[in-house]
């Protein structure tokens, strides 16, 4: 399955290895990257490609929400679903 | 590859406005529940409803967790209890009390289908439902309750109208410790819908598949949001394309969520309800809606223009997200339930007159209405006899769900939770008591003579 993972905060040096390596502590790979700061928000949405069914999945949701919020960050993961429904026809 | 901006904009509606849905609703069919002894009847009804809604809890709040999109309410509604009632006779709260504790069980929020359809007339069953109404309501905490009693086929039926009035009051006095909650789940409709997801009105129509899943979706701060954005040099046809648009992504939502949730529980997807239900929540306000349109308070004159512009859009927009669009649909105007309504009535801008003017172009009716303690029955009953002929003579749907503050001490009443705050109303002085006695029937208008 596909998530999309984004991530906004106050921007600093790291947040992108902070999260990529996360990811890739848990077998969750990047397919594409976007990323910009604003006024000192940073904004980055990646897609990303993982392996997991409905528990670990809801677990990985959970995980990544309490590590942003340690880091000051705020984290979601969401299935690809929900977008490609709300914004393709 | 998804578009970066139209990412973040979904995130913002769920972070910031509140866009939800309002409920996942599971219709299941009693019909073979029927049983002459009351007690078996009720053994069936329990069970029936523990195997086939089991596991809608979990598979709602799965969802959420994987989707990212909160869904409020997980709901339950049933075939009429009236026809139930009909084979076995006996002490009709028997069935509430089954439906309280198995959706308990089950841990549902609201369960719906304690009710009667007697738009023509009244079958002894529905006589003894109806009579159970207030006690059914004071001894059970999420069972709700709605009779149908009129249509624009069939008319309006006055004795139901007239006993009615009297069901509410005694409702709410049975349960007048506790703000007179029991009837804030009663409805009373003309031309009820058979797959409604949305309580207190829900139950599951004859005409229904054994279970079914139904989805009601909500976002009145998307749409609010969506118009600020747009900025007030904006035409009101301009508004209404952007109103359309924000309805096709929220009920595209709706559509997925319930085409998920039908596949994980094995049951075929009924309808998306197109309605945007508010909630007490700041900002999730219909009436909000209006006074971004350019209203200085909502109740004031342009209102009911704005509200038909609005239920229009939303379901022009709504009509191609969904392969089955069905239920209310409609904007809600309920008064309680809605922060911007309660300020409009407090400010004097929205009187009961006005809301009924409003509840001709949308969806439902007087919704969640405090009135006076000593209001008669006889008022009230004409109250629900002017919604649903407004309801009949235009083809759609109206209900009144009115709460009469009986023994309550201050200007309003607190509910909690999803249903709100309502402000006690003002109500027409003068009597229509010798109307309402006389009872029959208002026969169906030139309307239901199509064939």
């Amino acid at each position: 399955m596909r998530a999309i993972i984004s991530v906004v905060g106050k921007d600093r040096p790291g947040i992108m290895a902070l999260v990529s390596t996360e990811c890739a502590k848990r077998n969750v790979n990047i397919v594409d990257i976007s990323q910009t700061v604003l006024q000192e928000l940073f904004t980055m949405i990646m897609i990303t490609e993982l392996d997991k069914n409905g528990d670990e999945f809801k677990e990985f949701v959970d995980y990544m929400k309490v590590m942003g919020e340690k880091e000051g960050l705020s984290i979601n993961v969401m299935h690809e679903d929900i977008f490609n429904a709300m914004h393709k026809i | 590859m998804i578009n970066k901006n139209d990412i973040l904009e979904t995130i913002k509606m769920i972070e910031e406005q509140n866009l939800d849905i309002r409920t996942i609703t599971m219709g299941i069919s009693l019909l073979d529940c029927a049983d002459t002894d009351i007690d078996k009847a009720c053994d069936k009804v329990y069970e029936k409803i523990v195997r086939y809604a089991r596991d809608l809890v979990k598979v709602g709040n799965d969802i959420s967790k994987e989707y990212g999109i909160p869904i409020i309410n997980k709901r339950i509604s049933v075939t009429p209890i009236s026809l139930l009632q009909s084979v076995s006779g006996g002490d009709c709260v028997k069935y509430a009390v089954a439906l309280d504790k198995a959706a308990k069980k089950v841990g549902v929020d609201f369960i719906g289908g304690y009710s009667a359809l007697v738009q023509k007339g009244i079958t002894k069953g529905e006589k003894e439902l109806i009579e159970s109404i207030p006690k059914a309501l004071s001894v059970t905490d999420i069972v709700c309750s709605s009779v149908n009693i009129g249509s624009t086929k069939a008319g309006i039926n006055m004795d139901a109208v007239k006993k009615m009035g009297e069901v509410i009051v005694e409702t709410a006095n049975l349960t007048k410790d506790r703000a007179c909650i029991g009837a804030t789940k009663l409805v009373v409709f003309c031309n009820a819908v058979e797959d409604n997801p949305f309580m207190a009105g829900a139950f599951h129509g004859i005409s229904e598949p054994e279970v079914v899943l139904n989805v009601g979706v909500s976002g009145p701060n998307v749409v609010r949001n969506a118009i600020k954005d747009a900025g007030k040099d904006k035409s009101m046809n301009e508004l209404a394309e952007i109103i359309k648009k924000t309805a096709f992504k929220i009920t595209r939502m709706g559509q997925l969520v319930g085409s998920i949730a039908s596949e994980r529980l094995n049951v075929p997807f009924g309808i998306v309800d197109l309605s945007l239900a508010p909630t007490p929540a700041v900002g999730d306000s219909v009436a909000y809606i209006l006074e971004e349109m350019g209203l200085e308070k909502c109740g004031g004159p342009g209102s009911t223009a704005c509200l038909a512009m609005l239920n229009d859009a939303v379901k022009k927009g709504g009509v191609m997200a969904s392969s089955s669009v069905g239920g209310l649909s409609g904007a809600f105007i309920p008064v309680s339930e809605d922060a911007g309504m309660i300020e409009a009535v407090n400010a004097g801008s929205l009187n009961l007159e006005k809301l009924e003017a409003m509840t001709a172009v949308c969806s439902v009716g007087l919704d969640m209405i405090v009135v006076p303690g000593d209001t008669s029955s006889e008022t009230i009953s004409g109250i629900i006899a002017d919604e649903a002929a407004i309801g009949m003579v235009n083809n759609k749907t109206t209900a009144v769900r009115i709460i009469p503050a009986i023994d309550q001490k201050g200007d309003v009443l607190e509910f909690g939770g999803l249903l709100g705050t309502g402000p006690i109303m003002n109500v027409s002085k003068f009597s229509c008591s010798d109307m309402i006695n006389r009872g029959g029937k208002i026969p169906a208008p030139m309307q239901s003579l199509k064939n």
